[in-house]
């Protein structure tokens, strides 16, 4: 199987420098409607990336809410502030070069630490499969309190966002 | 997951996180930086997936943290979108550097 | 006769077998796969045009088309040679990339739901263990294409049109994935041909208080996720010129197309394997059954659009927020409470909850629904 196993390989490998292309798209497009299409293919591209770590669940969800919600909410609000964007003026202010300068800094500093240390890499869990169910299980179970906890979060944020966004309607 | 070495999967998460600080810090646009915001928590969701899967010591606790991480991510975005229309219908501008009045 | 298909597909097999490699073979296994759902895909979508236009035709007392062939059957044929050899049209203001893409993003999630759905017995092209969630995520893909195709155009009718339509299908994913929820609690199973074989024999799922209400729900969302009228708003034909597609002419309009009704006939198919029992059926063989259910709902909604009139969008958004997405609710909760107490007291106690709930939430609402108005007439 090593043919079969090359080609997944380079399926893999192509789909991070596709993804980290597209995320370059989302940071330097000029026109906001292109990089948040850009921003679609960078979730796609993650939520396939899931499936190689054999969490299924977990791409499935992501492309539900991140692609399906998300991006449909940073459309609207694209579409509503429209016109103001349109003009072709540079999208990048006057801290582009001490931030490209800073951001590389911090890159190069945690990817040394990262390639420095031993990870302690656990062959039990390497083979062991998630079930929807066990996620089910662990999410009733040992998880219920950060579980209510974001139910609360999403009611307040929900709430919050219609306040915010309201007309003021008063005479 | 044996096919792919762990280190490249944290170099790759590294880039993006990278790619979205950088984002947040340059563009004028606040719009542009609420999804420099999510590339950020794309690359935290993929470091937790990638641990849950080769470190940790139970299997589902780094999914669960993801979809907490996801939920949080939705929340982020629909108030930071929010407070842009709000912005935008009291001062029809939504460039982060137009909006200075409090500054000294 | 049950298997002929699986049958026809292990005689190619071990044909192809004699002669190529192993992995060949199971490469070989996927190719055929995926070109008999390439091929199934439109050709269901050709007849499907032709059978909504003799069913509405019949609707409106006149005989639909019936020049073309005997019967009218060459008649898809005939449009698809006009589609193909129409001008292709490109605004000239418009983002030309954005209006390129937007025809291929829609039509590949809709052809990529034929995966999951179990035409027969052992016959689901893959039987994913996560099929109905997979199912939901790629339909709520479709929002984005439409989003593109409408921002493209630089049309201040399709840009509302593109509005309405993403409101409107992001507002009835939510009552659509609660809807499927007692079912997947009761199959224990994510995966579609679990789903299907819990529901053996003649105990379908639409035959117990929650599935039939659930049946209904998921029905009347399947009907506003294809933008099919009485929903069809995003292309009103009276409003909005064309909606989001006003400005596709020829094989991009065509994909639009294909993608509605590829659409309609995944969630009709989806609907017929959650909850009316997917290829289960007694005397013919499983696959006739599959497509002869499958049928008898898209009948329906066509059946729907010749005689319903269209929802206003402040009616629709009222529908789904107000009344389904409650009754979803109650619904999760009465299946429970069914599951534990088998017997008469589990349906008659559930089937009370429901219809009073039903009653309870459309008195609620009649405070706010919008009074009728009052015509006038000049005399």
């Amino acid at each position: 199987m090593d043919l079969l196993q090359l080609a997944i390989k380079t399926g893999i490998y192509t789909l991070m420098a596709g993804t980290l292309v597209f995320a370059l798209g989302v940071v330097m497009l000029k026109n906001l409607f292109h990089a948040a299409l850009s921003l679609a293919a960078v979730l796609i591209g993650t939520a396939i990336l899931y499936l190689v770590f054999h969490a299924e669940f977990m791409a499935a969800a992501q492309i539900l809410l991140y692609v399906g919600a998300v991006i449909t909410v940073i459309i609207f609000a694209i579409m509503l502030t429209e016109h103001i964007a349109e003009r072709s003026i540079i999208q990048r202010n006057k801290q582009s070069l001490p931030a490209l300068l800073g951001v590389l800094a911090l890159l190069v500093l945690i990817g040394k630490v990262l390639l420095k240390t031993p990870w302690p890499v656990n062959p039990s869990t390497l083979d062991a499969r998630v079930s929807v169910s066990d996620l089910g299980v662990a999410l009733m179970g040992a998880y219920v309190f950060p579980f209510e906890v974001i139910s609360i979060l999403l009611v307040g944020a929900l709430i919050g966002a219609v306040v915010i966004a309201r007309k003021d309607s008063r005479p | 997951m044996n096919l792919i070495p762990l280190n490249h999967i944290l170099i790759f998460s590294l880039a993006l996180f990278g790619i979205g600080i950088y984002g947040i810090l340059t563009r004028r646009n606040i719009i542009g930086i609420l999804i420099s915001i999510e590339l950020v928590l794309n690359a935290a969701n993929i470091n937790l997936i990638a641990f849950s899967k080769t470190t940790s010591l139970s299997p589902e606790t780094g999914l669960v943290f993801v979809l907490f991480v996801i939920a949080i991510a939705a929340i982020t975005v629909a108030v930071g979108l929010a407070i842009v229309l709000a912005l935008y219908r009291s001062r029809k501008t939504i460039f982060a550097d137009e909006v200075h009045l409090l500054k000294w | 006769m049950d298997q002929l298909f699986v049958n026809l597909k292990a005689w190619f097999l071990n044909l192809l077998g004699l002669f190529l490699p192993d992995w060949l073979v199971m490469l070989a296994s996927i190719v055929v796969s995926g070109v008999v759902i390439l091929c199934l895909g439109p050709f269901i979508m050709m007849y499907l045009t032709l059978l909504e236009r003799k069913v509405i035709g019949r609707i409106q007392n006149r005989y639909g088309p019936n020049r073309v062939g005997p019967w009218g059957l060459l008649q898809p044929v005939a449009d698809g040679i006009k589609m193909f050899t129409k001008e292709d049209i490109i605004p000239a203001y418009g983002d030309k990339l954005i209006h390129l893409l937007a025809p291929i993003v829609i039509v590949v999630p809709a052809l990529m739901v034929f995966l999951v759905v179990p035409f027969g017995r052992n016959m689901t092209a893959v039987d994913l263990s996560i099929g109905a969630l997979y199912f939901l995520a790629i339909s709520s893909i479709t929002t984005f294409p439409i989003f593109m195709g409408s921002w493209a155009s630089r049309n201040k009718y399709s840009m509302l049109a593109g509005m309405r339509t993403a409101a409107q299908m992001v507002s009835y994913e939510i009552p659509m994935t609660l809807a499927i929820v007692p079912v997947i609690m009761m199959s224990q199973s994510l995966s579609t041909g679990a789903i299907v074989a819990a529901q053996n024999g003649l105990k379908w799922f639409v035959f117990t208080p929650w599935g039939l209400v659930g049946f209904l729900i998921f029905f009347f969302c399947a009907i506003v996720e294809c933008n099919r009228p009485p929903f069809d708003l995003p292309e009103a034909e009276s409003e909005l010129i064309a909606g989001f597609h006003t400005e596709y002419s020829g094989m991009k309009f065509a994909f639009f197309y294909m993608a509605e009704y590829m659409n309609a006939f995944t969630l009709a198919a989806i609907a017929v394997t959650l909850f009316l029992g997917g290829w289960q059926g007694p005397l013919f063989p499983s696959w006739l059954w599959f497509f002869g259910k499958t049928f008898a709902l898209i009948f329906m909604m066509i059946w729907f659009r010749g005689t319903f009139p269209r929802f206003r969008v402040d009616q629709l958004m009222g529908f789904a927020w107000k009344f389904l997405l409650p009754m979803t609710l109650v619904n999760i909760l009465v299946t429970g409470f069914w599951h534990f107490n088998p017997g008469a007291v589990g349906w008659g106690v559930s089937g009370a909850v429901l219809v009073g709930f039903f009653f309870a939430i459309t008195a609620l609402n009649r405070p706010f629904v919008p009074e009728k108005r009052i015509y006038e007439l000049a005399e």
